[in-house]
C-alpha cells in the first residue's frame, strides 16, 4: 500500500448561523492514493462537493473549515496562505467540473486557456507551450489538435469542452485531481468515453483522483473507494466491491435501491386498446436563412415521425441531445407548427388546426418539464397556479380549488401547500406539483419531458412510482421523454429510439433493450455505464447492524 | 471577422444615408424654404428672387442629390445668418467640442470602470456605498448648477482655473469634469453590474481553480467580459456629448459646435442646422459602428455575422 496522496482527518466545516444544520461537513475523514479513483456519493446537499472545495481552497467566503486538517503531500492545505494555496492549485492539485458549458472563458481560445497554466505555473518558451498544449489535446482525444487549439468554447461540443476541462486539469500532472461530477451533463456516449477516459488517465499519470458524484451505475464503472455520505457525514466507507454489493448502512442501502434496475416492469392495464394519440407522419424542418456570406443551412428536426398511443400505455421516446425528441414534443403540443403529418386526438387532426380551434383541445395534452425551479412562478402561490388551467377553460374558481386538494393528497402534498409559494418546496416537491398542475385541467395525454431527470434517485424513484400509480388510477397516457435508458426501462411499456429526428427502432422495453436490432440503440446500450454491476436485492442483504441505526444519521 | 466589419460597415453606411436624406428633408418640413428667407411679407418677385438663387422650386429629389454631392466634397453651402460656408463655421468650431468630448468621455471612463471593478469586488462594502453615492449624485445634479459651484468654488473663490473661454489647457479642466461627470453614474452602474455576473460564473471558479493569481482573474478573465455592454453604452454617451455639450459650452462660453447648434437654432439658419445634424449623425454612427467592432474583437460569439 503506497502513502496517501491526500489525507482529510476530522475535517469540520462550518455553515453559516441559520441554516438548515449547523455544519456543511462533519468529523470528515478520507484518503486517497496514487492510481486510485475514490468515488464520493452522496445526494444533493450531502457536502460532497463541499469537501472538494475545500481541498482545492476554493470555498466560498460564507463557508470555513472550522476543524481537522486536509493533509496533501505533506502539509496542511487549511494552514496554507491563500497565495501559497493558489501555488498548488493546478500546478499539484486540479479539478474538473460539472458544467462543461459555461466553464470556459467565452472571450478566449481553449489553446489560450490551456496554455494559461502553464504561463502561470511554469517559465517554458511560447514555442514549448504551445507544443505541450497540442500533445494535451491529443492526450484527451480531441480530434485536428491544431484546430481545435485556435477555437472558441462556443464552436466545440459539449463533451470536447469537457475534454478542454480535463485538458486544462492535466497540464502540469498533478498528484490530485478532482473531478465534481463531470459527466452528468453529458449524453450516455459521451459520458462513456469521458469515463473511460479517466480510466487511462489512472494507468498513465500517477494521480490520485477524486470523484464526485451521485449515479451509482457510475460509480460502479470505475470506483476503486467508495465513500457515501449524508447531510453532511460520512455513512459508510469502502472498497467499491463491498459498498456496492454489501452495502452495511441503511441509507447506502437505500440509495442502491433506488438505483433504476435495467429491467422492464409489466404494466398489467394495457388490456384494453383505445387509441387516444396518433401521430402520422409528422415533419419539422429548420431552416437557417442563408445570407450574403453563409449559406442557408436546413435540419430535419422531425422526419416521417409515426406512432400510436393506447389509453393507459406509456410511451418512452429516447435518444440524446440533438435526436429531436424535444421538436417532437414542441409539434404535439403545438408549440411549434410542424410542417406536414398529422396528430390525431379524439378523431380530429390537430396538427393544422387554428389556434381559435387548437383552443379546446390544449388541454388534452399537458406537459411537465424538466427543470422544476424554472417551471413554476416564483410570486404565485401554488394553488393560483393550479386553478389557473381550469379557470382559463371556464371551471368556477372555488370548484377548481376544491379539485386541487384532492390532487394534492393525489401527489402526497398537504392541502395547505396550496397557499404556499414555490421557493418552500424541495425539487421533487415542486415536480410533483407541476404534475398534479398537469392534471387540473383532465388531459388525455401527459408527456413528461425529461421530467426526472435533474432529481436525486431516490427522489427519483418516488416521483416515478407516484406516475405509475397516477397511470394506473385514472388510466392516464403517458408519454415519456428521456435520455436515461434506466428510467425508461422503469416506467415505460413501449419504446421508442430516436436518432437525428427519425425513429430507428421501436418495440417493448424488453424487446428493445433485450434485443436490440438497430445499430444505435446497441451503441446508445454498450455506452451505460456501470454494466458489470448486478443491483444487489436489498431485501436479501443480512439485517443492519443495530449499532449504526443507534448513530443519529441511521435514523431516516 | 472580416466579413463581420463589412458587414457592419454596410449598415453603417445604409443608416448614414438614411439619415442624409431625413436631414436634407428638415428644409422642407420647416415650411417653403423661400418664405423663411425672403420673409413672411415679402412679394412674389421677392420670393422668386429667392428661388433663382438658391434653386427650391426645383424636384427635391434632384435638390437632394445636388446638396449630397457638394456635401460629400465639404461644401455644405452657405449660412443663412453668418453668411459664411457652413463648413468652415464648423471646422472652427469642432475642435473644441471634439476635444472636450474626448476628454469628457476619458474623465468619466476613467472614474466609472475603476469605480464599478471595485463596488463589485466588495459589494456592499464601504467602497461600494462611496461609488453609489457618487453615481446617484452625478445622476441627480443638473449639469448646468453642477458647472456654476465648481466655477463659484475653483475659479472665483480658488483662483486655480479659469472660468471661460478655451485658449489654454486650463480651462478645459471645469468643463471635462462636468461633461464626464453626467456620464459617470450610467457607466459605473453597468460595470458594477456586469462585473458582479461575470465574478460569480462558472469560468472564474475554472480560472481560480487553474491557480491563476487574483490579478490575471481580475483583468484578463473578468473585466475584459464585463466591460463589453459598457463598450456600447460609451459609444451612445460620446455621441451624446459631442451633441449634447450644449449646456456645458455656453456656461463655460467654449465656443464649440454644440453652441452654434444653439445659435442656428435661434436664428432659424437652416442650413447650419442641417449641416451639424448630419455631422452629429454621422458621429453617432462612426462611434456605433466602432463599438460593434471592438465588442466582435473582445467577444468571439458576436462575430457570427
Amino acid at each position: 500500500m503506497t502513502d496517501p496522496i491526500l489525507t482529510i482527518r476530522n475535517l469540520t466545516v462550518d455553515l453559516p448561523e441559520g441554516g438548515d444544520r449547523p455544519h456543511a461537513v462533519e468529523n470528515l475523514s478520507v484518503d486517497i492514493a496514487p492510481k486510485e479513483i475514490v468515488c464520493i456519493v452522496g445526494e444533493s446537499g450531502s457536502g460532497k462537493s463541499i469537501t472538494s472545495f475545500t481541498t482545492m481552497g476554493l470555498l466560498p467566503k460564507a463557508l470555513k473549515p472550522s476543524s481537522g486538517e486536509v493533509i496533501f503531500e505533506g502539509r496542511d492545505v487549511l494552514k496554507l496562505s491563500a497565495r501559497e494555496h493558489a501555488k498548488l492549485r493546478g500546478s499539484r492539485m486540479a479539478m474538473i467540473f460539472q458544467e462543461p458549458m459555461s466553464a470556459l472563458n467565452p472571450c478566449y481560445t481553449v489553446g489560450d486557456q490551456i496554455e494559461e497554466m502553464f504561463e502561470q505555473h511554469t517559465s517554458l518558451s511560447k514555442a514549448e507551450r504551445k507544443a505541450r498544449t497540442i500533445r494535451l489535446l491529443d492526450e484527451v482525444q480531441l480530434p485536428d489538435p491544431e484546430r481545435i487549439y485556435s477555437s472558441y468554447p462556443h464552436q466545440l461540443s459539449g463533451g470536447q469542452r469537457q475534454r478542454i476541462v480535463i485538458a486544462i486539469a492535466l497540464a502540469l500532472d498533478p498528484a490530485l485531481l478532482i473531478a465534481d461530477e463531470p459527466t452528468t451533463a453529458l449524453d450516455l456516449s459521451t459520458q462513456a468515453q469521458i469515463l473511460h477516459l479517466f480510466k487511462e488517465l489512472r494507468e498513465k499519470h500517477s494521480a490520485g483522483i477524486m470523484f464526485v458524484t451521485h449515479d451509482f451505475d457510475v460509480v460502479a464503472e470505475i470506483a476503486d473507494k467508495v465513500v457515501v455520505m449524508k447531510q453532511g457525514v460520512i455513512v459508510e466507507q469502502g472498497t467499491a466491491e463491498e459498498v456496492l454489493n454489501r452495502p452495511k448502512h441503511p441509507y447506502t442501502r437505500k440509495l442502491i435501491d433506488a438505483v433504476p434496475r435495467r429491467t422492464g416492469s409489466v404494466n398489467a392495464h394495457m388490456a384494453e386498446k383505445h387509441k387516444v394519440m396518433e401521430v402520422l407522419d409528422l415533419n419539422k424542418t429548420y431552416h437557417s436563412k442563408g445570407t450574403m456570406f453563409k449559406p442557408a443551412r436546413t435540419v430535419h428536426a422531425c422526419k416521417d415521425v409515426n406512432f400510436i398511443v393506447h389509453r393507459g400505455e406509456t410511451l418512452g421516446i429516447v435518444g440524446e441531445s440533438g435526436s429531436g425528441k424535444s421538436t417532437l414534443v414542441k409539434c404535439l403540443i403545438r408549440l411549434e407548427d410542424p410542417d406536414s403529418g398529422s396528430v390525431i386526438i379524439d378523431g380530429s387532426d390537430i396538427a393544422q388546426f387554428t389556434p381559435k380551434l387548437l383552443h379546446p383541445y390544449r388541454k388534452s395534452i399537458q406537459i411537465v418539464f424538466q427543470d422544476p425551479y424554472g417551471s413554476l412562478n416564483p410570486r404565485r402561490t401554488i394553488g393560483d397556479q393550479l386553478v389557473e388551467g381550469p379557470c382559463n377553460f371556464g371551471e368556477n374558481r372555488a370548484h377548481a380549488m376544491e379539485r386541487a386538494k384532492k390532487l394534492m393528497k393525489i401527489v402526497r402534498l398537504e392541502e395547505d401547500a396550496l397557499y404556499r409559494y414555490p421557493a418552500q418546496f424541495s425539487g421533487g416537491q415542486r415536480q410533483r406539483i407541476c404534475i398534479a398542475r398537469a392534471l387540473m385541467v383532465e388531459p388525455e395525454v401527459l408527456i413528461a419531458d425529461e421530467a426526472v431527470s435533474a432529481l436525486d434517485v431516490s427522489v427519483q424513484k418516488e416521483v416515478l412510482k407516484l406516475l405509475n400509480e397516477i397511470r394506473d388510477e385514472m388510466g392516464l397516457t403517458v408519454l415519456f421523454i428521456t435520455h436515461d435508458l434506466r428510467v425508461a426501462a422503469q416506467i415505460c411499456d413501449n419504446l421508442v429510439v430516436m436518432q437525428n429526428g427519425e425513429i430507428v427502432e421501436r418495440g417493448t422495453v424488453d424487446e428493445v433493450f433485450g434485443a436490440p436490432k438497430h445499430d444505435y440503440t446497441r451503441k446508445l446500450l454498450s455506452a451505460q455505464p456501470g454494466q458489470g454491476w448486478v443491483v444487489p436485492d436489498i431485501a436479501k442483504l443480512p439485517p443492519v447492524d443495530p449499532a449504526l441505526l443507534e448513530s443519529p444519521m441511521g435514523a431516516f | 471577422m472580416y466579413m463581420y466589419i463589412l458587414k457592419r460597415l454596410g449598415l453603417a453606411l445604409l443608416v448614414a444615408f438614411t439619415v442624409s436624406a431625413i436631414s436634407f428633408s428638415l428644409l422642407f418640413m420647416a415650411g417653403d424654404p423661400a418664405i423663411a428667407i425672403a420673409g413672411e411679407n415679402a412679394s412674389a418677385e421677392d420670393i422668386q428672387m429667392v428661388n433663382d438663387r438658391y434653386g427650391f422650386d426645383r424636384p427635391i429629389v434632384i435638390q437632394y442629390f445636388e446638396w449630397l454631392g457638394k456635401a460629400a466634397t465639404g461644401d455644405l453651402g452657405n449660412s443663412w445668418y453668418f453668411d459664411l460656408p457652413v463648413s468652415d463655421l464648423i471646422a472652427d468650431r469642432l475642435g473644441v467640442t471634439m476635444l472636450l468630448g474626448l476628454l469628457g468621455m476619458s474623465f468619466a471612463l476613467l472614474l466609472a470602470i475603476p469605480m464599478g471593478v471595485a463596488a463589485a469586488v466588495k459589494p456592499n462594502s464601504l467602497i461600494d456605498r462611496a461609488s453609489l453615492f457618487i453615481s446617484v449624485v452625478g445622476q441627480a445634479i443638473p449639469s448646468f448648477w453642477f458647472g456654476l459651484i465648481l466655477i463659484v468654488v475653483f475659479s472665483i473663490k480658488l483662483g486655480l482655473v479659469p472660468a471661460s473661454g478655451s485658449t489654454s489647457w486650463k480651462h478645459f479642466i471645469l468643463p471635462t469634469i462636468v461633461l464626464g461627470y453626467y456620464a459617470t453614474p450610467a457607466i459605473m452602474r453597468l460595470t458594477r453590474a456586469g462585473m458582479l455576473e461575470v465574478l460569480s460564473a462558472d469560468y472564474i471558479r475554472t480560472a481560480r481553480a487553474k491557480g491563476l493569481s487574483a490579478r490575471k482573474i481580475m483583468f484578463k478573465h473578468a473585466l475584459r467580459n464585463a466591460i463589453i455592454p459598457v463598450i456600447s453604452l460609451a459609444a451612445v454617451q460620446m455621441g451624446f456629448m459631442l451633441g449634447g455639450s450644449i449646456v456645458v459650452e455656453s456656461i463655460f462660453a467654449l465656443h464649440g459646435a454644440g453652441f452654434l447648434a444653439w445659435e442656428s437654432i435661434s436664428r432659424n439658419d437652416l442650413p447650419t442646422m442641417q449641416a451639424l445634424i448630419l455631422i452629429f449623425s454621422m458621429f453617432y454612427i462612426f462611434f456605433t459602428f466602432l463599438a460593434d467592432i471592438l465588442n466582435a474583437w473582445m467577444d468571439p460569439r458576436l462575430r457570427i455575422a
